[in-house]
């Protein structure tokens, strides 16, 4: 059926791929209409799409270093976006974004601007340079640049503080849709999602990762896509949702001004279970300050531009010139998903609030909500509240209460879509969760692997050596990663953000200045990375612990105290000592044009 | 100045022209969020909502492949551009 190189037959492959997942919905569909139950559809929907994933990582298996690190460098520009769009989408994209939008509107969609505009300064600033350096991590990069194995110790660090922190939060969303979907134990279900995990990437490192990853993107925006256009065609909002729901918009507004936002009691919200939140804010009118919106959109940007796993996938592309073309097909993948989810929040709202929709609640009796079945179901999974605080008997805007999570997993349902399309929501949340979890294990492990064992510990390891520390590396960190996942500390959506703060405190500007400042040095980038990340942790503390915080940073965006301090930093005491060698000069020289040779070799 | 120089300023000089956007879909246009949203935008949105969720992001798109394709020019004029094609 196929001929010659993969690489070149890659359209095909994952055009009859895509071909493959439809037929299988369809069949799906079929079953449900012969009364398959829906049990069994999710557990089906979620065992086929891991089953193709550990395929697939099973075929790209490798005993080459710069396949394992790197994929070879061949992954084309197109398949390339696809994949980091697949490792940037996290189970909280997916998951958890329509959900804030849906309760905090305005001011919650900094996210969507932050995390896509960060993508610009990747572009501009970093991902075509440390291409064309030629690293297989983003500590080689600091570690060569400035020379020294503190420098790139300090990077492991900060690149470990922050992808871990980001990781747990995958795994437990793997973990939640695994216990949702396959009706186990949450406990259980973390460690079900870690195995999947490490199917995907334990024998061919970044290699099997890519393919992976391109294939779960192609689930999880089937998933994300086929739900919102179904449910606005079925509502009648318009045939294509973003450009057609001005009056939804519009409506939700007067349907706000006419019941108002009522704060409940702090007595009241005892009876709220943990997790569930009410409206309170506008959806579409400007809620918050300017400098809210801002701090929190330039956080996030700049955090993007600082997280290795996404830095690393610009490492496999063929040339500069493909790294840089990558990017923009990379943001143009996200942009699918990113601008649906607003317009899934609205239809959500709408559907539930709007009294004169069949499918409203607001204005019914209590009695009457309680009785639908929706309700229940999602009542019983913790997911959904309704309470007459004030005794008239109606369900009142402020007596309604969801979690974030169930305005992507419960609205198909509350539309009366089919159960096929619950399913399909599952394995897309799941192939969202996953290729991030597993991007972040993997930049965790080749940094430990390659930067501390190989280029610290034992420079003269073999290849075969050092893949198995790798692999080692690998399954270890994931189980770590699993055991705090379990112990459910932080939501979803808090430990991403703080993961991206993390970042940008300890490595924004030394990955910045290292390309753009010729007189960067050793001793600054190692006082940047270490005040940076010691100073955003301390804010964050202060600010947990009670602490008022300063400018209005808060602990969401506490990376933006953190990077200014290793800004300072950096800059005050590379020009206290002295500049760096006349090697290391010609060595940025060479970075800033993409043609010649690579600073390091292609094994390395 | 060496060629190489030159290459390095021109590149800069894009640098800034696309940061300088991205200042501008990231942060100049939220500066005067309130306002904005009085206008309605693109297919009857309020304004700075729409930015919010399609204008910004969709700019941001364009400003890469844009970017890439000046930095890809300025390269070939220098003739620093690498040879093999992706």
């Amino acid at each position: 059926m196929i001929k010659g190189n993969f690489i070149d037959n890659l359209p095909k492959v994952y055009g009859i791929y895509t071909g493959g997942f439809l037929a299988f919905i369809i069949i799906m569909s079929i079953a449900e209409q012969m009364g398959m139950t829906a049990k069994t559809i999710g557990i089906c929907f979620v065992a086929f799409t891991v089953a193709i994933y550990a395929i697939i990582g099973y075929l790209s298996r490798t005993a080459q270093a710069d396949a394992y690190y790197v994929a070879g460098r061949q992954v084309p520009t197109v398949f390339n976006g696809m994949a980091t769009a697949a490792d940037w989408m996290s189970g909280a994209s997916f998951v958890a974004m329509a959900g804030g939008i849906y309760f905090k509107g305005y001011g919650y969609m900094a996210l969507l601007v932050g995390w896509t505009g960060g993508y610009v300064l990747v572009a501009s600033l970093l991902a075509p340079y440390l291409r064309k350096f030629g690293c297989y991590t983003v500590p080689d990069f600091i570690g060569t640049r400035y020379g020294g194995n503190l420098s790139r110790f300090m990077a492991v660090v900060v690149l470990t503080v922050a992808s871990f922190t980001y990781v747990t939060a995958q795994i437990n969303a793997t973990g939640t849709i695994a216990s949702v979907a396959l009706d186990i134990p949450f406990q259980y279900a973390v460690y079900v999602g870690l195995v999947s995990i490490l199917l995907c990437s334990m024998l061919g490192g970044m290699r099997g990762v890519t393919w992976t990853q391109v294939a779960q993107y192609i689930v999880l925006i089937i998933a994300y896509l086929l739900p919102v256009f179904w449910i606005s065609n079925k509502m009648g909002a318009g045939f294509f949702p973003h450009f057609m729901l001005a009056d939804e918009v519009s409506r939700i507004a007067e349907l706000e001004a006419q019941f108002g936002f009522v704060k409940n009691s702090a007595e009241n919200l005892k009876e709220v279970p943990k997790g569930l939140a009410g409206i309170t804010k506008a959806h579409s009118a400007v809620n918050a300050t300017p400098w809210a919106f801002i701090s929190l959109a330039l956080a996030m940007m700049m955090g993007t531009a600082s997280l290795p796993h996404v830095m690393m996938r610009y490492f496999t592309t063929p040339s500069v010139k493909a790294a840089r073309k990558s990017v923009g097909w990379s943001l143009f993948f996200i942009f699918l998903l990113y601008s649906s989810a607003p317009m899934l929040a609205t239809l959500s709202k709408l559907s539930l609030i709007d009294p004169t929709l069949p499918t409203g609640i607001i204005g019914k009796s209590i009695s009457e909500v309680q009785a639908i079945d929706w309700y229940q179901n999602w009542n019983q999974a913790n997911l959904m509240f309704v309470s007459d605080f004030n005794g008239n008997g109606t369900l009142e805007l402020n007596e309604f209460f969801m979690g974030g999570k169930a305005v992507v997993l419960a609205t198909p349902e509350i539309a009366g879509l089919p159960y096929v399309i619950s399913g399909l929501v599952a394995a897309g949340g799941m192939a969202a969760a996953m290729s991030t979890a597993d991007g972040l294990i993997l930049a965790i492990a080749n940094a430990i692997s390659h930067d501390v064992y190989y280029k610290i510990i034992d420079p003269k390891a073999e290849t075969a050596k050092r893949l198995v520390v790798a692999r080692v590396l690998l399954v270890v960190i994931g189980f770590a990663g699993a055991t705090i996942a379990a112990l459910e500390i932080q939501g979803i959506l808090g430990s991403v953000i703080w993961a991206f703060d993390f970042a940008m405190s300890g490595l924004f500007f030394p990955l910045v200045l290292g390309v753009w400042w010729k007189r960067a040095n050793k001793e600054g980038a190692i006082a940047g990375m270490f005040l940076g990340l010691v100073s955003g942790a301390a804010y964050l503390v202060w600010v947990r612990t009670g602490g008022s915080g300063f400018l209005g940073i808060t602990q969401l965006t506490f990376g933006i105290f953190g990077s200014a301090v290793s800004l300072v930093a950096m800059v005050v005491v590379s020009l206290m000592t002295s500049a760096p060698s006349a090697a290391t000069q010609r060595m940025v020289d060479e970075v800033r044009i993409p043609s010649g040779k690579s600073i390091l070799g292609k094994q390395h | 100045m060496s060629k190489q120089e030159q290459h390095w300023e021109k590149s800069r000089g894009l640098l800034f022209m696309t940061l300088a956007i991205w200042f501008v879909f990231s942060i100049g246009i939220f500066l005067f969020g309130a306002e904005m949203n009085e206008v309605t935008g693109p297919f009857g949105y309020p304004l700075t909502y729409w930015f919010t969720c399609q204008g910004s992001l969709g700019a941001f798109v364009i400003l890469i492949f844009w970017f890439a394709n000046r930095q890809e020019k300025i390269d070939e004029e220098f003739g620093f551009s690498e040879r093999g094609d992706d």
